[in-house]
């Protein structure tokens, strides 16, 4: 009795280590069944544009005025830092590399996170509660095929794109601040930005960060959809999960990348 | 939602997509459609580099006509060796010289070349013979010190001189 009080908390650690392992293994098959599961949505491609509008152009206003207001900010601050060592004209190239190497994929990354990875748990748990999923399986229809696999493909789709376009729009934000509030010269901004900026280290690298964050969000965003408790609780639970494992995944992720790309 | 909107929703945003990587390689990296077989290498030996790095610019009179591509020690003579690529297009004779210059006072450090008057121009692979090594700071105090120690010894024994004689 005494023993079992003792060794109580330590069960609870060795519980939760086993758990998280489990899922970890239950997350991959489930990632090879939806990449075995695939034919359908890429012969039926419809499928997946559907769902392509739902995650992708969706979030396009949110991604297109967040990347525009951290450009702003990354001006601002840049410029206040900058100015100190008497270098404010290489705001242009402070702007567009940290935009391109770290903040452009991963900001997307968790936005569209919480923004579309959370929908899409949110509407699979929801299929699943109200046992959509086990009546396409009656019917003959795999739900891995039909409902999970185009939204998978989805989100890896469109990541990579709002990536590109939250660069573009904190650049440009970058500029309204840098050129046309402070009045750094133009050129001066572009040419410091296009002599420091690779296009395969800085940009393709920074493409390639989304893509793997794009797999990672909506892996998780579906398996938890998938995984979810058939019931209200479990659903909201279950978007939960989504939000914050996605954006521990994509910050750990990010590291890992940087630590080889860079 | 009917299908034809969605279609065009995404053909929009695929489009945007494409428009945006597009403006990164053009506007804010700088792609220069360059391609491999339209350069070529030449290599310089310097004594000191300072802080030249890969990637550098090289100019001729302050165009870039290339880029350092690799930095290597020579074992046997111990000089750096500088290994140049150039753009196909600009051509410099034999006796082409080349120096480590600095941009700014405090800016990056790319290689000038300096055109020769030799009618016969370098070949890919070769040699730049002139070469004028970086300047090191503390190199240039150090002998600017001993150099103004000396002239003050010198204006000492000239005013000592000056005295002793009436």
């Amino acid at each position: 009795m005494m023993l079992d009080t003792l060794f109580a908390p330590l069960r609870k650690l060795g519980h939760s280590t086993i758990n998280a392992i489990w899922k970890l293994g239950v997350m991959s098959r489930f990632l090879l069944s939806i990449l075995t599961h695939s034919g359908q949505s890429l012969l039926r491609f419809q499928l997946t544009i559907r769902e392509v509008y739902f995650a992708g152009v969706l979030s396009l206003i949110i991604i297109v005025v967040s990347g525009l207001f951290v450009g702003m900010v990354l001006g601002l601050q840049g410029y206040n830092t900058l100015s100190r060592f008497g270098s404010a004209d290489a705001l242009g190239a402070l702007v567009a590399l940290s935009l391109l190497r770290e903040l452009g994929p991963v900001l997307a990354a968790l936005l569209f996170a919480s923004r579309s990875g959370s929908a899409m748990t949110a509407e699979i748990g929801l299929m699943k509660a109200t046992e959509q999923l086990e009546a396409m399986s009656v019917m003959a229809v795999d739900p891995v095929a039909r409902v999970v696999a185009p939204r998978f493909w989805a989100g890896v789709i469109s990541m990579p794109i709002l990536a590109a376009l939250f660069n573009v729009m904190g650049i440009f934000g970058g500029y309204l601040v840098g050129v046309v509030m402070i009045g750094l010269d133009e050129g001066t901004f572009w040419s410091q930005m296009q002599n420091n900026v690779d296009l395969h280290f800085d940009v393709v690298n920074g493409l390639i960060k989304s893509l793997f964050f794009g797999i990672a969000v909506t892996l998780i965003a579906v398996f938890e959809g998938f995984d979810a408790t058939p019931t209200a609780a479990g659903v909201s639970s279950a978007t939960t999960r989504t939000v914050v494992t996605s954006a521990l995944v994509i910050l750990a992720l990010d590291f890992v990348l940087t630590a080889f790309m860079f | 939602m009917k299908r034809s909107i969605i279609d065009l929703w995404v053909g929009i945003f695929v489009a945007i997509g494409l428009a945006s990587v597009t403006f990164l390689a053009l506007k804010v990296a700088n792609l220069t459609p360059q391609s491999d077989s339209n350069s070529y290498t030449l290599i310089a030996e310097f004594d000191n580099i300072g802080g030249l790095k890969v990637k550098a610019p090289v100019k001729s009179s302050g165009v870039v006509v290339g880029r350092v591509s690799n930095i290597e020690l020579d074992t046997k003579r111990y000089v750096a060796r500088a290994t140049l690529t150039l753009n196909g297009q600009y051509h410099f004779s034999r006796d082409t010289s080349a120096e480590i210059l600095t941009a700014g006072l405090l800016g990056e450090q790319y290689v000038g070349l300096v055109q020769g008057g030799d009618e016969e121009n370098l070949k890919p692979g070769d040699r730049v013979q002139l070469t004028s090594s970086a300047l090191v700071l503390e190199q240039l105090i150090g002998k600017f010190m001993t150099s103004f120690a000396e002239g003050n010894n010198k204006a000492a024994a000239d005013a000592a001189r000056a005295e002793t004689a009436p």
